[in-house]
């Protein structure tokens, strides 16, 4: 037998090791298994097998289902990685689908790149690969091309994610920021804050046991279940980092129309509320990765809770404030108290308070 | 939610509210002035914003925003020496989180931070107490602020401390009382108040006894007052009510908290770890006698000041800010000649645009219309 042969009959022993070392980034043997072993096994689906430079999906594919692409990308960090209610791999899964679902598009592919900082366990990535794939499934997308690298200790907190996805929009849907009217209502499919009380929480720094899950999940069924029963529907937003009060700031600057909120008809958990009266927090500034905004005419506002209502993600869905003609880009808030208040953007972090 | 929704009851508020505009209509100002009441404590101007109350009020009765948010008044130079501190490289430098973006004359903590300072944001001393036993390389600093409502938690982390007998831990210690700078406030020429708001929180520490120079020298009605907004409204309603009838007294209206001789065993800790400065700076006010306390010299190996070489320097406010008139009741907030140009939240050139409690910020943030209606009113009035 020629020195060739046994070199290539040899048998492949894959690298196994419990945690991801520098190894792994350096695009050898120890990458490759790792791949295979994490990436590939949870992922499966026949785009991404060839483990090709690049994903090529037919575009004929994209053209059944549309006439537009929609194209978006996301980072993800986020401080535990695992937390009530989700980790970052479904947080990556979720938060790209529900980019491109808020614009009416139908979400296909997934492209997700890894930093990972050295000393991960790979039973942790494991774990949340495991997580984006379950994710992925509930969602009808598929992850299809992805990256890893390895850094040194310290040069990122335990691995950050980015997810970049493509879908594609249906001829009859146009949701645009700009077809807001004064007049319309605007609803919200549950309650707010879920997430963000959630992480904080989590975090486990402030020392306070909260029964709050993140809200977490994949918002492209309840979006479809609403776009069908009020196509006329104007405009669709995630109210994530920055939470309601951030996207109703927009909706009014980009739309220039004036917003008015109704504390009482603010739905909130009760758990949340109490959370954020201890901490001097206010909820309106609290993320949510399962909630959209919708904005509708008003005539069509009850079908549309309706449709909701139906989907189990929309089971809390209600009006939450109206479009008025007043002065453009300004958000209010009618207070439980009978008072009014302005609902600015906030300039940085919210901040507990003092005392 | 129990114990909160009852006082935030809008049936109740507007029965409230139509008592106050009564009340108020029957008494006689002079020269046909609003009856302008300060609300002593930051805690209050954030309600009075949040719930709107300044929108329900009649015109006859004007709130004043006072200095009551340790934040907003803290001078520069002593953020300066904050930075100073944490910008050493064997300190963790711990803060609550609403001082993390207060101006300094070079940068704020958060500029510290991410220039590589470690500081971290706590909820309490103890959380810096615990970061100082998991770290004994290392000395952890906690900025210790705010008023006799937070005093008695670093003062019980000192003692603390020194049961455990822990050394790598200190308090730079900025804490203020509030009796010297409302005396300061009275005694200022250009005072326009009738009554004041007390300071629920300071008030559940040091009691209502101190407060009693207010009515017996200065003649003036005041309510100590809870912080929910009903309670806000019906200590309004008091000091009204003492105005009309002619009284100056030291009500109480938050007595589910407040009681008269105050916390006895939080009095003890604070006296005995700290003692009062000769006088303390503050931010738009000046320096005023005995309005800060220091550690006492037995408890000298906690204090940040002795234990680093601090520069202590002395930062004049920056000439445009009017925040000290502001703080007395002298001007509005947006009477002030950078008032959303020159400092806004983004780049707050003074302290009271920074914090969530400072009017300025307030005002930015929650008030813009019930300022412009009293502008569009004034300037009716004016033509």
């Amino acid at each position: 037998m020629t020195i060739a042969r046994v070199i290539a009959n040899r048998p492949r022993n894959k690298v196994h090791v419990p945690t991801v070392t520098l190894a792994h980034g350096g695009g050898g043997k120890a990458m490759k298994d790792l791949i295979d072993d994490v990436f590939v096994e949870a992922f499966d689906n026949p785009l991404l097998a060839p483990l090709d430079d690049q994903a090529r999906p037919e575009l004929a594919g994209f053209a059944r289902l549309g006439d537009r692409l929609a194209f978006t990308t996301d980072s993800f960090v986020i401080d535990p990685l695992i937390f009530p209610g989700g980790d970052i791999g479904k947080l990556a899964v979720c938060g790209t689908v529900n980019d491109l679902a808020v614009g009416g598009a139908i979400p296909l592919y997934l492209s997700c790149g890894f930093i990972i900082e050295e000393g991960v366990s790979i039973e942790l990535l494991r774990r949340i690969a495991r997580s984006m794939a379950t994710a992925a499934r509930e969602a009808g997308v598929q992850i299809v091309t992805g990256d890893t690298k390895v850094v040194n200790k310290s040069a990122c907190d335990k691995m950050f994610i980015t997810t970049a996805g493509i879908g594609a929009i249906p001829a009859d849907v146009d949701l645009a920021i700009d077809c807001v009217r004064p007049g319309d209502l605007v609803l919200v499919n549950g309650l707010l804050g879920d997430h963000g009380a959630a992480i904080l929480a989590a975090r486990g720094d402030l020392a306070l046991e909260a029964p709050i899950a993140s809200d977490c999940a994949c918002l492209r069924g309840l979006i479809a279940a609403l776009l069908a029963a009020v196509p006329d529907t104007r405009f669709i937003r995630d109210p994530t980092r920055g939470g309601i009060a951030t996207v109703l700031n927009e909706i009014a600057q980009a739309a220039r129309v004036a917003i008015e909120m109704e504390e009482a008809s603010t739905p909130l958990r009760d758990e949340v509320r109490a959370f954020c009266e201890i901490l001097g927090l206010d909820p309106l500034y609290l993320a949510n990765e399962g909630k959209i905004v919708a904005v509708v005419p008003p005539e069509q506002a009850q079908q549309a809770i309706a449709a909701m209502r139906e989907h189990p993600l929309g089971r809390a869905a209600s009006i939450i404030g109206r479009v008025m003609s007043g002065e453009p880009g300004r958000v209010t808030m009618q207070t439980i108290f009978g008072g009014s208040r302005i609902v600015d953007m906030l300039v940085g972090e919210q901040m507990p308070r003092i005392c | 939610m129990k114990f909160v929704d009852e006082y935030r009851d809008p049936v109740k508020a507007r029965a409230l509210v139509q008592q106050i505009e009564a009340l108020a209509g029957s008494i006689k100002t002079s020269a046909d002035r609003p009856i302008k009441i300060m609300e002593v404590c930051g805690g209050h101007t954030h309600s009075i914003f949040r719930y709107g109350i300044e929108g329900m009020l009649p015109k006859s009765v004007e709130l004043v925003h006072g200095p009551g948010c340790p934040v907003c008044v803290l001078p520069m130079g002593r953020v300066d020496d904050c930075v100073a501190i944490a910008e050493r490289p064997e300190v963790i430098f711990t803060t609550f989180g609403d001082a993390m973006r207060v101006p300094g004359s070079r940068k704020s903590l958060l500029q510290a931070k991410a220039d590589g300072a470690d500081i971290r944001m706590v909820y309490s001393p103890m959380d810096a107490l615990a970061l100082a036993r998991r770290h004994p390389t290392r000395e952890v600093v906690f900025f210790g602020i705010g008023f006799e409502t937070t005093i008695p938690s670093t003062a019980l982390t000192v003692l603390q401390a020194e049961r455990e007998g822990i050394k790598n831990f200190s308090i730079f210690c900025n804490h203020i009382t509030i009796v010297p700078t409302i005396k300061a406030i009275l005694d200022s020429p250009d005072l326009r108040l009738d009554g004041f708001l007390g300071p629920g929180h300071v008030s559940m520490v040091i009691g209502t006894a101190p407060y009693e120079f207010i009515a017996r020298f200065y003649r003036k009605p005041m309510v100590v007052a809870g912080f929910e907004p009903l309670d806000v409204l019906q200590s309004i309603w008091m000091v009204l009510k003492q105005i009309k009838e002619g009284r100056c007294e030291i009500e109480n209206q938050y007595a589910r908290v407040v009681a008269k001789q105050g916390n006895d065993r939080a009095l003890r800790a604070v006296a005995r770890v700290y003692e009062l400065r000769e006088f303390f700076e503050w931010r738009g006010l000046g320096s005023i006698d005995h309005s800060g306390v220091k550690l006492r010299a037995a408890y000298a190996r906690f204090d940040a000041e002795r234990k680093f070489a601090v520069p202590n320097a002395k930062m004049a406010d920056p000439k445009s800010c009017q925040c000290g008139e502001v703080l007395k009741g002298v001007i509005k907030p947006w009477h002030c000649k950078v008032f959303g140009t020159a400092c806004t939240p983004e780049t707050p050139l003074g302290a009271l645009m920074v914090s969530s409690e400072g009017a300025c910020a307030a005002y930015y943030q929650y008030g813009g219309l019930r300022r412009q209606r009293t502008e569009t009113a004034d300037e009716a009035r004016a033509v």
